[in-house]
């Protein structure tokens, strides 16, 4: 196994490296959090790191030929290959390091995915390589909660009854997408024992999303973190409010902060607070109505939304985490 | 750079061994010391695969080889560990082939010279383990090289000079060898496994040079391109195909230098073709009866000869017109099928005939879909297109383009 750069943790945002990987050259939305989590992914990692990128927004937006805003060496992958290509580039890196046809040094191998990447059709690939820990490698999931590139279709990772354009409401069907959005980190965490690093994540606490990048990068192994990317387009609001609206979904608890590091669950931010008692969750409806693609919302449908969070804090074994439960008495 | 001892000790002298043509793709990925395996299990390629896990299990191979969790991450895998500038390898059969399609398009798109073998199956349903050439045929648009193996020796032979010729920088695009599903994948054959030594001064490390993917050298690639670029990138890749063929004529008299044997020519076999009125033209392993059929044929005194297509892509158009310029009828043997092609016909029949088109002779060409889903092809049904063949000499014309030989109606 190659070896991991000590990438210590950041203490105070003022200490977040000044040197960008991410830089002028995209075209993404005004107020695209996703943007900024590319920004901060690469912040975090440094220099020797190779990215590849899957199929989405943060392909299509950010790398028009003739102008890239990656400074670190960039590839695109095939929409369900994310974590294919991080096997591929590590097994790769390690190889030639191995046999001496490459200098040996640890270089990070990082491949992002959107919701449509990640949570649909590259999970099969995500989950094999969350098995093969002799390679060094992290998959960010930047969950925008729709098919955002192409114009906003509902994934698997979309929240239940909103507005899509594969989920319009209609006169008769005023909620078209039926399903609740897959618990994606704790069933790939629950799922690979031996991978030793899985968290959820979110632009608007930067240090927080920093640190878990390099808390991932310095471990070893692979991982996963996934995180929740407000996105004005899909989500349709004005782009200013994207800081809030992240930080809005954790504090109604529809958005659960965590990392597992080694089989522990640790609790980050509001989070934590909520779960501790310190805070009270706001309801949900202050983040959903402040949302065009929840609209069309009735109370009922506000009721059952909140409901459904409410069961996942109050009746889940580990609130907001894990569904099940173990037989009473047992 | 450092073989692995028991890799190395295992190839000191010039041997004997009986092998099947998978293993002896094993060994030549043993040989070439290429560095990411991908594996998933499909009949009847994988026992390349099962050769190639237990060489490294025995430490007389050093590579990554890596079992993915389908075919898709199987060839997505090679793909992205040869950007960084690893050898790589990997394969599959029939519908598992056509599971990896949006890897395989990409990696030639991508100009990354993976090596692969198709050990060709039937695209079941309904279900079927036997050679069709459907299989591998499907990328022929793509800007792979695809080959067509007839013996265990070539496919050794052969997988050495796919990686020579893939990662030289003039081609840069990847490589298919085919293989006959059982006839060739599973059929052992005395064959001839160089030294280390004689593979090493064959074939140099590959370098990616300026398109490295590396920290040292931090590029982009495969932005989007759209309306504005792709159409020079596609020529590009067209321009690579084009350089290849002088390129496999160059390393393959390399390889004869080098090694002792080979062909006189890399794209096509012939077969006392010089002085034939009837040529058949087929792929694969189909060689061994059309040569038996072709012998006994001669010894009644009939002209006839046999023309063996080995790379299909490049498409040795020139070469094809040539070894055809002085027969009066062609019979292609086709072991695949193109629904509602030019005449019903097969995919290696349509493109000949095309190739034909700009020939000064014009031969009467008739096509014969043989062998499908394994079945074997016997010197009789050969015998029986050259009659069907010989009575369109006789009468002047074609009376039936395309024929199912052995079929039940």
């Amino acid at each position: 196994m190659t070896t991991v750069q000590d990438l210590p943790q950041i203490r105070g945002v003022k200490n977040i490296p000044i040197q960008e990987g991410y830089t002028s050259g995209h075209r993404t939305c005004q107020g695209c959090e996703s943007a900024l989590v590319m920004r901060l992914m690469i912040k975090a990692a440094g220099p020797r790191t190779i990215v590849v990128g899957s199929t989405g927004c943060m392909y299509v937006a950010n790398t028009t030929y003739y102008s890239t805003p990656w400074v670190v060496p960039w590839m695109h992958t095939q929409l369900g290959s994310s974590g294919s290509a991080a096997m591929g580039t590590a097994a790769g890196l390690a190889s030639q390091m191995r046999k001496g046809k490459m200098k040996n040094e640890p270089i990070n191998v990082i491949a992002f995915c959107g919701d449509g990447g990640g949570v649909d059709m590259g999970l099969s690939a995500v989950s094999a390589a969350l098995q093969h820990d002799e390679y060094n490698l992290l998959i960010l999931c930047y969950d925008n909660e729709s098919y955002a590139n192409t114009d906003i279709q509902v994934s698997g990772s979309s929240p239940w009854g909103a507005n899509s354009t594969f989920s319009p409401p209609g006169k008769v069907h005023n909620i078209m997408n039926k399903r609740w959005k897959k618990n994606t980190a704790p069933m790939l965490a629950v799922g690979h024992p031996n991978c030793r690093y899985v968290a959820t994540a979110c632009g608007s606490y930067g240090l927080d999303f920093t640190n878990k990048i390099r808390r991932a990068l310095t471990i070893g192994g692979p991982t996963f973190i996934h995180s929740i990317d407000p996105c004005p387009k899909g989500w349709d609001y004005d782009p200013k409010y994207s800081h809030e609206l992240g930080m809005l979904a954790v504090e109604t608890g529809i958005w659960v902060q965590y990392e597992i590091v080694d089989g522990e669950l640790i609790l980050n931010g509001p989070t934590k607070a909520i779960a501790n008692g310190i805070r009270k969750r706001k309801p949900v409806e202050d983040y959903l109505m402040r949302q065009g693609r929840f609209a069309h919302f009735t109370p009922d449908d506000l009721k059952m939304f909140q409901a459904k969070i409410d069961e996942s804090w109050e009746k889940w074994w580990i609130p907001g985490v894990v569904p099940m439960s173990p037989e009473a008495g047992a | 750079m450092t073989i692995a001892p028991a890799q190395a000790a295992m190839y000191q002298e010039e041997r004997e061994e009986l092998i099947s043509g998978s293993e002896a793709i094993g060994i030549a990925c043993a040989l070439a010391d290429v560095d990411v395996i991908t594996a998933y299990p499909i009949r009847p390629y994988d026992t390349v695969m099962q050769y190639v896990s237990k060489l490294k299990a025995d430490g007389a191979f050093d590579c990554d080889f890596i079992v993915a969790e389908s075919e898709h991450s199987q060839f997505e895998i090679v793909k992205h560990a040869s950007a960084v500038g690893a050898r790589t390898f990997c394969g599959s059969s029939g519908v598992g082939w056509f599971y990896a399609f949006e890897a395989i398009a990409v990696t030639a798109g991508l100009r990354l010279p993976v090596v692969a073998m198709v050990g060709n199956r039937a695209l079941d349903d309904p279900g079927a383990f036997g050679v069709e050439h459907n299989d591998a045929l499907a990328v022929r648009d793509l800007g792979w090289m695809l080959y067509w193996v007839a013996t265990a020796q070539e496919a050794l032979d052969i997988a050495l000079l796919a990686y020579k010729v893939a990662e030289d920088p003039r081609v840069f695009l990847p490589f298919a060898l085919s293989c006959d599903g059982s006839f060739l994948t599973h059929s052992q054959a005395i064959v001839n496994v160089p030294t280390f030594e004689q593979v090493q001064k064959f074939l140099p490390n590959y370098d990616r040079g300026r398109l490295l993917l590396h920290p040292d050298n931090p590029i982009t690639i495969a932005p989007q391109v759209n309306e504005d670029w792709l159409m020079e990138i596609r020529r590009q890749s067209d321009e690579a195909m084009r350089r290849s063929t002088a390129v496999i004529k160059e390393h393959y008299e390399d390889f004869k230098r080098t090694f002792g044997r080979g062909d006189p020519s890399p794209f096509i076999e012939e077969y006392m073709v010089d002085d034939a009125e009837i040529v058949l033209v087929g792929m694969g392993t189909l060689a061994l009866p059309a040569r038996v059929a072709v012998r006994r044929l001669r010894e009644a005194g009939k002209k006839v000869g046999f023309l063996r297509v080995k790379f299909f892509r490049p498409f040795a158009t020139e070469e094809i017109q040539e070894a055809l310029s002085r027969c009066k009828a062609v019979a292609v043997i086709d072991r695949d099928y193109s629904y509602g092609s030019p005449a019903n016909g097969g995919v290696l029949f349509n493109e000949l005939r095309s190739a034909m088109y700009a020939a000064s002779n014009h031969p009467h060409i008739l096509n014969f879909i043989a062998g499908l889903g394994g079945r074997e092809v016997l010197v009789r049904d050969i015998n029986g297109i050259v009659d069907t063949t010989q009575q369109a000499i006789d009468i002047g014309k074609i009376e039936q383009e395309t024929t199912w030989v052995a079929v039940r109606e």
